[in-house]
């Protein structure tokens, strides 16, 4: 019996089940596990360490090798998390498929450069001049 | 049929436009609006690292925003969202292991979550305004 089960017209559309259902599943939920630690540590220990939303509160606290790993992992894990919640909004909601692409494809590209800024400067604080 | 009620008063169909408000759906819908909260939340967090990193010149204008009315009024609230949707995600953790499931825990673990979400944020608020 053939794995999948769509007919072979579906197949050749490529409309039908995209059989990637259990991957979204798994790391909604493997980045969700993680998140319970990870933004639970952060939003205690930023609410509870930094005094105001000073410039040295904020230097003092990226600056910490701990709190700089800490950030680090959040911004990965939550960008990965909130890209997979998001494109499930968009699916859901958005239903002209030029902007349902638009969306989608924002919601990939967006948290990637956003990622990639707020990782550099957790760097720059911590190794720049 | 003696005892036959008239139709007016018989039931009808579960339609969705006159479905009764649920908690398991406010909890559900909430879920994703704090998700979307949550995703605002993470970009004014890369904003306020990247700010920073730019310097005391750059970070000026965006520390003043965040100590000011909407500034403090948006992290409550973005508290809030992160309380509710930490609770209501181990609650779907949960659910995804094929316990309470029964609408009855349903409804209670979704009040559970929201309470928390209203409860979390005026904790951490008086912590850190009255703590030590």
């Amino acid at each position: 019996m053939s794995k999948d089960k769509s007919t072979p017209l579906g197949r050749v559309r490529n409309h039908g089940a995209a059989a990637e259902g259990t991957g979204h599943f798994v790391g909604q939920r493997v980045s969700a596990i993680a998140l319970l630690f990870v933004a639970t540590w952060f939003v205690l220990s930023a609410a509870l360490s930094m005094d105001g939303p000073t410039y040295l509160a904020a230097i003092d606290f990226i600056s910490q090798p701990f709190n700089a790993v800490g950030l680090i992992l959040l911004i990965m894990v939550a960008l990965y998390h909130m890209r997979l919640g998001m494109g499930e909004v968009v699916n859901d909601y958005v239903h002209k498929p030029f902007a349902k692409m638009a969306l989608l494809l924002l919601n990939t590209l967006v948290p990637l450069v956003i990622a990639a800024g707020a990782i550099f400067a957790v760097l720059l604080v911590n190794f720049g001049v | 049929m003696a005892g036959a009620t008239r139709p007016g008063d018989r039931p009808i169909s579960p339609f969705v436009s006159i479905w009764r408000w649920h908690v398991t759906m406010a909890s559900s819908i909430l879920h994703r609006v704090t998700g979307v909260g949550l995703y605002g939340g993470m970009l004014l967090l890369c904003g306020w690292l990247m700010v920073i990193a730019a310097g005391p010149e750059a970070y000026e204008p965006f520390g003043a925003f965040l100590a000011g009315p909407i500034g403090q009024v948006g992290l409550y609230l973005l508290v809030a969202c992160f309380a509710y949707h930490l609770a209501n995600g181990i609650r779907h953790l949960v659910f995804d292991t094929g316990h309470g499931m029964k609408p009855s825990d349903a409804e209670t673990t979704a009040w559970f979550a929201i309470l928390f979400a209203i409860a979390a944020p005026i904790g951490l608020w008086a912590l850190v305004t009255f703590g030590g």
